[in-house]
């Protein structure tokens, strides 16, 4: 099955990244050091959520914002968080729960070390986004045992009829003005300003732009971009911390151009070990990656020519890519509308929608899912959602099961043997449609 | 002669209760449905809906809380990894076997992803029963999660009103939430009953009583509990040497009936529980005059129970609530009971560990499923706790 392997591999050693794949390295490790820099340059910090977090009105009381489901991310591409994870269940969190939070618990336990060799300052404020995930409820608590300082909730309500209805939007702007804005006046001692907030969303909309002309590259055979692995350093920067910046400007105006002109050279996806070879396989993926073997994980489907040209894991701090963008006419409905609409506080029936529209619009060949052990707001559900994009489609899906963070539950041998026979699948699937001669 | 009596009355009740807990095609609502044309039945998942405004409606509240440890998962686990609790796969069961093929409805509230995400597969399944996820605010200001939990439940009204057929009026909703604040006094009162004398009211029974709350029109519940506190009083049961414990973490899906005698036979009288909440959910009457949705909105905000899939605002006050229940019922320990795989109660349970050391209050915790079969090492558990109890309480 080595048939499409790239034609000219680098040496295993020497990963190759774009050019804005260093750009956006470096900007997540000046952030790092910002971060762990706050207890000497005074900034305060405000730990908050991926998933509909409020970058542009964080930014407006001068916060650095810490995410902790980036930090586990981080601690699982360098190989820690596995010790992190033993470490929680040590002190008595359950095996059964989400490995992001018992990474964080266990680096706490640890000392909480960033990326960068340093101490992570407490957080003055946690911002508890609770949108699209139970666990960010009850993480949060656990946060707050330890860091006894004030904790702030947003409750986003969930989509369950697939609409936003004016009642949801309500609350929402309510919450955001009545407690989370006084809130956090209170903690930063800077006063709201809503036209530098209005600026800011401003900023994020021509990133949001950008970013959506770049994932919709993947349409185009062959397509430019791998929209799950390099999908993800796609949007590092726009769900982090840099969204409302001008430094995120920069930054997607800077890969639109680069991926514009790998479009232009009929040029595939980057991988670590340079360009892809033949694209053989397209696929939409739904779900995360597993980051303790990342490089591993891509590397199985670069090596079979596999490139995923749509993703839902791509969407989980916003989904832009159906018209959202934020709206500076309407600073709170719009950045409650954003929490609401993030993927996994879509109903199922709207989350197999998009799927199914992504399968057909991006020409795949099929859906594959990660299912994530310890994930529910992902993974419950997922065996429906696969067979009724495969209804609706037509095309075959296929399940594969790993986890976040743990390296416990990546079997590498296992999700080799699924993929293998699902591109065989896929093979026999297009041999089937083909007239016979 | 009174106590032979008596013995046969609560026996009686406790039959019939077993009987309608066994019964998974739910033959009791069925029949309650078929008694008259136009009736409508409308399920509900834990941990909590408004069962006032189904009632309103003229329609059956049918509490589901999976399938336990006699329902065989034929297609369910089609549907689930082996990493997700057991309650939504036997409750899928329930749906495909045709055990609910006469429920116009089904309510899933906010509790957890899994159920979240069981309100979409059920639309998806079942395209032609309503279905509803139910939402409820975590931020408790009237003014903000009131407002749009007021709202939340209009909505709930006017789509019920729609299913009937004719709206559900103010007169309506008075008489339902008047019907079940009796219901939730007779269930404080046996919970209380329980407290003071443990042996007379063993935890298999009451958790019988509250299943068949779960199934029964609410007005024959009512009457079933008052006929069993007023047998229960009338007799004199054996008093063990139990310790007194706090049971906790089983909000959602439901021990085997075994695994709650398994801890009484090990010495352990439960005095207090998490189990089938929405019996009594809120914790003080609802008014009955005003506006009825704006009433059932303060009642939750302010006076309902703490539990694991709720916000608890307040550092302060974050699992007080166990430890109040422990003062309350002169608990002498607490046991924590968690399904596998249940995101609320585990992620919760260390910070109730938390709060019980700093109260000096000891505890053990163990993990279930609904159809867990093995008693023998949770009776050795609980055994052991209750005689360190004995052993070294108060030293």
């Amino acid at each position: 099955m080595n048939a499409a392997a790239p034609a000219a591999k680098a040496a295993a050693r020497d990963v190759e990244k774009d050019a804005s794949m260093q750009k956006q390295k470096a900007m997540m490790a000046a952030h790092y050091d910002r971060l762990t820099s706050a207890p000497e340059t005074g900034a305060k910090v405000c730990s908050t959520f991926v998933p509909g977090n409020l970058n542009e009105l964080i930014g407006c009381f001068d916060l650095l914002n810490n995410l902790p489901e980036v930090n586990a991310i981080q601690n699982g591409l360098r190989r820690i968080s596995g010790q992190y994870v033993m470490e929680a269940e040590k002190i008595g969190h359950s095996e059964d729960v989400c490995t992001y939070v018992k990474s964080d618990i266990g680096m706490m336990a640890k000392g909480n070390i960033a990326p960068n060799g340093k101490k992570f300052p407490n957080p003055d404020v946690l911002l508890l986004s609770y949108t699209g995930c139970f666990t960010f409820m009850k993480w949060f608590e656990l946060l707050r045992e330890q860091y006894q300082c004030e904790t702030i909730m947003l409750h986003t309500p969930y989509m369950g009829d697939g609409r936003i209805s004016p009642n949801m939007l309500e609350y929402m702007v309510k919450q955001l003005r009545d407690e989370v804005i006084p809130k956090l006046e209170r903690v930063s001692g800077v006063k709201f300003d809503i036209d530098r907030l209005r600026e800011r969303l401003k900023k994020s909309a021509q990133a949001e732009d950008d970013l959506v002309h770049v994932l919709q590259t993947a349409r185009h055979t062959p397509s430019p971009i791998d929209a799950y692995f390099g999908g993800i350093y796609y949007i590092g920067p726009i769900f982090g911390a840099f969204r409302g910046t001008d430094d995120a400007i920069d930054y997607y105006r800077f890969l639109r151009d680069e991926i514009d002109e790998r479009l232009a050279r009929g040029r595939g996806p980057v991988t670590p070990e340079g360009d892809m070879g033949q694209e053989r396989y397209r696929l939409v993926v739904e779900g995360p990656p597993n980051y303790t073997h990342f490089r591993q994980f891509w590397k199985m489907f670069y090596d079979e020519g596999a490139v995923v040209v749509a993703s839902s894991y791509t969407k989980v701090g916003g989904v832009y890519d159906f018209g959202f963008r934020h709206d500076s006419s309407r600073p709170l409905e719009t950045l409650a509308e954003y929490c609401l609409g993030v993927y996994t506080n879509r109903s199922l029936p709207m989350r197999i929608d998009m799927l199914t529209n992504y399968v057909e619009d991006y020409r795949a060949d099929g859906l594959l899912i990660n299912s994530i052990k310890s994930c529910n707001s992902f993974s419950a559900g997922q065996l429906l959602m696969m067979r009724e994009v495969e209804k609706r489609t037509g095309k075959p899906a296929a399940f594969i099961e790993s986890d976040l963070v743990d390296p416990r539950y990546f079997s590498a041998a296992n999700i080799k043997n699924r993929l293998e026979s699902y591109f065989q699948m896929v093979e026999q699937r297009r041999a089937g449609a083909r007239p016979a001669a | 002669m009174g106590t032979p009596l008596s013995l046969s009355s609560t026996a009686a009740i406790i039959d019939r209760a077993t009987r309608i807990f066994e019964d998974l095609s739910f033959s009791a609502a069925r029949e309650w449905k078929a008694a008259q044309p136009g009736r409508k039945v409308v399920g509900y998942l834990p941990i909590y809906v408004p069962r006032e405004i189904v009632h309103a409606a003229g329609m059956l509240p049918l509490g589901i809380v999976g399938g336990g440890d006699r329902l065989e998962v034929v297609h369910g686990d089609a549907y689930y990894q082996s990493y997700i609790c057991r309650i939504p796969r036997s409750t899928v069961e329930l749906g495909l076997s045709g055990r609910l093929d006469f429920v116009d409805g089904m309510l899933f509230p906010s509790i957890c992803d899994v159920i979240r995400n069981l309100s979409g597969m059920w639309k998806l399944m079942f395209p032609h029963v309503y279905s509803r996820y139910f939402d409820v605010p975590q931020n408790y200001a009237d003014e903000i999660g009131g407002n749009y939990y007021a709202n939340e439940l209009a909505e709930l009204r006017d789509d019920l009103a729609r299913l009937r057929g004719a709206p559900i009026t103010d007169e309506e909703l008075w008489h339902s939430i008047a019907v079940y604040n009796e219901n939730r006094q007779l269930v404080r009162e046996l919970y209380a009953y329980r407290a003071e004398q443990p042996w007379q009211v063993p935890a298999a029974e009451a958790h019988l009583l509250m299943r068949a709350g779960l199934v029964l029109p609410v007005e024959q519940h009512s009457e079933m509990l008052r006929d069993y506190l007023a047998a229960a009083r009338l007799q004199q049961r054996p008093r063990r040497d139990n310790c007194r414990v706090v049971l906790t973490g089983l909000f959602c899906e439901q021990p085997p009936l075994n695994l709650i005698k398994s801890l009484e036979l090990a010495g352990c009288y439960v005095v207090d529980d998490d189990l089938l909440l929405v019996t009594r959910w809120l914790t003080s009457d609802v008014p009955v005059e005003g506006d009825p949705l704006r009433n059932l909105a303060t009642a939750f905000l302010h006076h309902s129970e703490s539990t694991a899939a709720k916000f608890e605002p307040d550092l302060r006050e974050k699992g007080q609530h166990l430890v109040r229940a422990v003062r309350r019922t002169g608990a002498e320990g607490v046991i924590f009971a968690s399904p596998s795989f249940c995101d609320p109660a585990l992620l919760d349970r260390p910070m109730l560990q938390h709060v019980l050391t700093d109260a000096g209050i000891p505890y053990i915790a163990f993990k279930f499923a609904e159809n867990s079969g093995q008693m023998q090492p949770i009776r050795e558990q609980a055994g052991t706790f209750a005689d360190s109890i004995k052993l070294w309480s108060g030293q």
